[in-house]
């Protein structure tokens, strides 16, 4: 099974803090691999914001064809992190040249476009480094977004994090997911690996889907840019979320919705029955059979946590204003965050959803049952 | 036959039949209710004579011989009466003193049931020897550990399907907000009983699924739906609230429209859906058939037609000549009779021209969804060389379509109902959920129906099948009151909820393990696989050995 544990903090903290409380619950994961996004980010990249950062793998080679193809773009380097790694790495982890973090000015040419046009062109320059990577095998890229840093490794979580020197003062965020044990099912490949990301938009997942082929089916019908890949069947998750904002342009309080709708008895006494019956038909393809424990980050930095109809996995919300933890297990809740107030602890049932909002001041809950605010 | 009657070129003895009598003499007590409800005439009392000769061991005695006459059952070796194998005699004989036995080699009866020029005609499914693609379809992708399996009988399912032209949900939120038209959809059970008209069913027959289907929805929740076939509807059935369990169909021969129509202003609910016919997986390119012996007065009036003359639907329905005629039109004018609140969609015989129908039918925003009959389905009538040789077989023509839709995007928004030959084995569910899993919304079932719910006897393999005649010796496909008498609705009630729950219980004993329980796993291909490299290749799903 996998490990999930993610915080939003008022003050940016180390990933290292996360992967410690991973490292807590590592009774519930093999320890092969680890995945980080970071969010609302702090330290060098406090003044940066809107600057594209790339996060990836790369070669040498790799390396110096991504150089070529950002500068012919236009972009200019802001700010890089390098991450330098001891020549040997420890056993189970790959030799990689770079870890690569680097934030982008965005080209001139760009300057007038409205927001949803850069969005779009940031998304298809990274789903173009993904291929050429693809054809050479030395570019890994994982976002290309302002503001998100991500790190994925196949490995132990915490030797990972040593090995990367990942607690360094320099590589801070107030959002940060990460997930202990990566995709079994499916051969190891990082593009498999949680967290998943697209156009801001970021989960992570417990448990197999088991109605993964139909969904990726129905996704990658839909003819949307970037809904593609599913290495892992957990991807699906974050293109869902994508999906109901972006495309249907609902809220978070529809998202549970989609992925298990309420049923006959409960959909009968529901004050937005109609709309609620219609949007169970309509997206019936995407109805998620779990067992399944979401974890997953919007845009404006809400961070939420919902499980699936059966509500086979753990899950737990706690905190305290201004720093709240989702964590599979409680363990993983207690160590980081120990000094909350521990009755106010949530466990999202089948029909909830927890919600941190971006203020850090309370876990708010939705429950499918209760009235859905719904766009005019 | 004596030593002095003419051979004909017909002429046949039991041993060149399919069927022979076997007959115990010593356990006969000539009571004769073998005789009286052989449907074909194909046994008869008889007495016979025969010779004795007296014959003594001394001398001077000459020998000589005297007559006697004894008691007999023959069979009939005449093509018309031959024995069919239905066994009735068998079930009535309290003395188990008969019973028809599978000839031990080919038949003879086939080169000549052509009788006057007349090509053979029958009931039931295409012969076959060999089982279907759907039985050898296994379920693989097990639940254990990398997540649990469910719990079949404690947890909770949800096995609806929807017929309907289901819209994307950007459309359908776009069009609430504006108050504007959305296709009507209905949430129904998956297993549906397909088209069988009252009239190639008896009165009692229909009677008992009508009611087992009442049942299935008032006392045990399950909307299961039911099509009635090219035969019209029952007058009271039309003004009655149980409509809404019922799927009208509309075939090219109209029959029964006239009087559906003229009740459209007295129905008190509207049906569930209105399938248009189109063509028939037992029959591809033939018309609905009922033949004259079962146009009795009732069926003449149902269908409005005089009594006691044949009824052959033409292949096609004849005002139109055009696929984008007779989908779009069709589909159209029905959907407006009931003020655009019925889902209405075509039945296909499976076809290799059936991806042009989906096709069309995909740009037709009225079409509710497509049926589709494989060469395995049954039917009341028609003729042996349509039912052998004609058709598609319903596995790649359902896995062709759902990849069709799904290339469109469209594999939510236009349900695919499979049907023919599904349970032909006995496997419903595991049929069934095979061909949910390759991509169908639904099933449609008919021939096991009859089999599960009446105790149909006939088979594959030349087994009774005289549903055409109006024979049948169960009672299901007759319109004779001697014989449909035989038949308890009520009991065929109980039966039809029996295969029903026992199917529910089954289905979900394939799903729970799977690890599914929130929606009907449609399209779950990777759940499937086959041991046979070219079907796995054909299907586009695993192959395993």
């Amino acid at each position: 099974m996998c490990r999930l544990f993610a915080f939003t903090s008022e003050e940016p903290l180390s990933p290292i803090h996360a992967l410690e409380a991973l490292d807590v619950m590592r009774e519930g994961h093999d320890g092969s691999g680890v995945g980080l996004f970071m969010r609302d980010l702090g330290g060098p990249f406090e003044d940066l914001k809107d600057c594209p950062v790339l996060s990836g793998i790369f070669t040498e080679e790799g390396l110096r064809r991504l150089d070529l193809f950002l500068m012919d773009l236009g972009f200019m380097t802001k700010f890089k992190m390098s991450i330098r790694v001891p020549k040997t790495p420890p056993e189970g982890i790959p030799e990689r040249h770079i870890y690569l973090i680097r934030a982008y000015e965005c080209p001139r040419s760009w300057d007038d476009l409205p927001q949803e046009e850069k969005d779009r062109k940031l998304l298809e320059i990274r789903l173009q480094i993904r291929k050429m990577g693809e054809e050479k095998n030395d570019m890994i890229v994982f976002s290309f977004w302002p503001d998100v840093i991500m790190i994925k490794e196949i490995g132990d979580p915490m030797e990972v994090a040593n090995y990367l020197k990942l607690g360094r003062d320099d590589l801070k965020a107030r959002i940060i997911m990460a997930q202990g044990r990566q995709n079994t099912n499916y051969g190891i490949n990082l593009y498999a690996c949680h967290p998943f990301f697209l156009e801001g938009f970021a989960t992570m997942t417990n448990g197999e889907n088991t109605a993964f082929e139909p969904i990726k089916d129905y996704l990658l019908s839909r003819g949307i840019t970037g809904y593609q890949g599913y290495q892992s069947d957990s991807e699906v998750f974050a293109h869902i979320l994508h999906y109901t904002f972006n495309t249907l342009g609902l809220g978070l309080e529809a998202y549970k919705h989609i992925l298990t709708p309420l049923q006959e008895d409960k959909l009968g006494e529901h004050p937005n029955e109609d709309f609620l019956r219609q949007l169970k038909m309509t997206c019936r393809r995407l109805i998620i059979d779990g067992p399944n424990c979401v974890i997953g980050c919007l845009p404006d930095n809400r961070l939420f946590m919902v499980q699936d109809r059966k509500k086979l996995r753990p899950g737990i919300v706690g905190g305290k204003p201004g720093l709240y933890a989702f964590s599979s297990e409680l363990c993983g809740l207690d160590a980081f965050i120990p000094d909350r107030d521990k009755t106010k602890d949530f466990q999202p049932m089948h029909l909830d959803t927890a919600i941190v909002n971006p203020d850090r001041q309370e876990v708010i809950t939705c429950r499918q049952t209760q009235k859905l605010p719904l766009p005019h | 036959m004596s030593s002095n009657t003419k051979i004909t070129p017909s002429s046949l003895s039991k041993k060149d039949l399919p069927w022979q009598i076997e007959w115990d003499n010593d356990k006969c007590s000539f009571c004769g209710q073998c005789t009286s409800v052989c449907p074909m005439k194909a046994i008869k009392m008889s007495v016979s004579r025969k010779r004795m000769m007296n014959l003594s061991l001394g001398s001077g005695v000459k020998p000589s011989n005297s007559y006697e006459t004894f008691q007999t059952i023959m069979q009939n070796t005449t093509s018309e009466n031959a024995c069919i194998g239905c066994a009735m005699c068998t079930q009535v004989c309290e003395n188990h003193a008969i019973m028809p036995v599978k000839s031990d080699e080919p038949s003879k009866l086939a080169y000549h049931v052509n009788q006057g020029g007349n090509a053979s005609t029958r009931g039931g499914r295409r012969k076959s020897n060999t089982p279907g693609v759907l039985d050898q379809i296994k379920f693989l992708r097990i639940s254990m550990l990398t997540d649990p399996a469910l719990d079949a009988g404690r947890h909770e399912f949800e096995m609806n399907t929807l017929l309907g032209r289901v819209l994307p949900p950007e459309e359908n939120i776009k069009l609430l907000k504006e108050n504007g038209w959305i296709p009507p959809v209905r949430e129904i059970y998956p297993l549906v009983i397909g088209g069988m008209s009252f009239g190639a069913l008896s009165p009692t027959m229909w009677e008992g699924l009508q009611m087992g289907v009442s049942y299935l929805n008032e006392e045990m929740g399950m909307p299961v739906r039911m099509c009635t076939g090219e035969g019209g509807c029952p007058p009271r059935l039309l003004r009655s609230k149980f409509l809404k369990y019922v799927i009208l169909q509309i075939a090219s021969g109209y029959f029964g429209w006239d009087e559906i129509i003229r009740s459209i202003p007295e129905m008190v609910v509207d049906p569930c859906a209105i399938e248009i016919k189109y063509g028939q997986g037992a029959k591809p390119g033939d018309g609905g058939l009922l033949m004259w012996h079962k146009v009795n007065k009732l069926i003449a009036a149902i269908r409005g037609v005089p009594e006691g003359i044949s009824l052959p639907s033409p292949p096609t329905h004849q005002t139109k000549y055009s696929i984008e005629e007779a989908v779009a039109k069709m589909i159209q004018s029905m959907s407006m009779a009931w003020g655009f609140r019925v889902p209405v969609y075509p039945k296909i015989s499976a076809s290799s021209t059936a991806l042009a129908v989906l096709n069309n039918i995909a740009r037709n925003p009225y079409a509710a969804g497509l049926a589709i009959d494989g060469e395995d389905g049954g039917t009341g009538a028609a003729y042996s060389v349509s039912m052998n040789h004609m058709g598609h077989p319903i596995a790649s023509s359902i896995r062709d379509s759902y990849l069709t839709l799904t290339k469109l995007g469209k594999q939510n928004e236009i349900p695919l109902f499979g049907g023919g030959g599904i349970g032909k084995n006995g496997n419903l569910a595991a049929n069934a959920a095979a061909l949910i899993m390759l991509g169908a919304s639904g099933i449609q079932i008919g021939k096991y129906v009859m089999q599960a719910a009446a105790g149909c006897i006939g088979s594959e393999k030349d087994r009774c099948n005289i549903c055409n005649v109006g024979k049948c010796p169960k009672g299901i496909t007759s319109q004779d009151p001697r014989l449909y008498r035989r038949l308890s609705p009520e009991k065929v009630a109980e039966r039809v909820v029996d295969f029903y729950l026992s199917f529910d219980m089954e289905i979900r004993k394939i799903i729970a393990p799977l690890g599914r329980s929130t929606s009907l796993p449609i399209g779950m291909s990777d759940a499937v696989g086959i041991n046979d490299y070219h079907a796995a290749k054909r299907l586009n799903i695993k192959y395993v050995v």
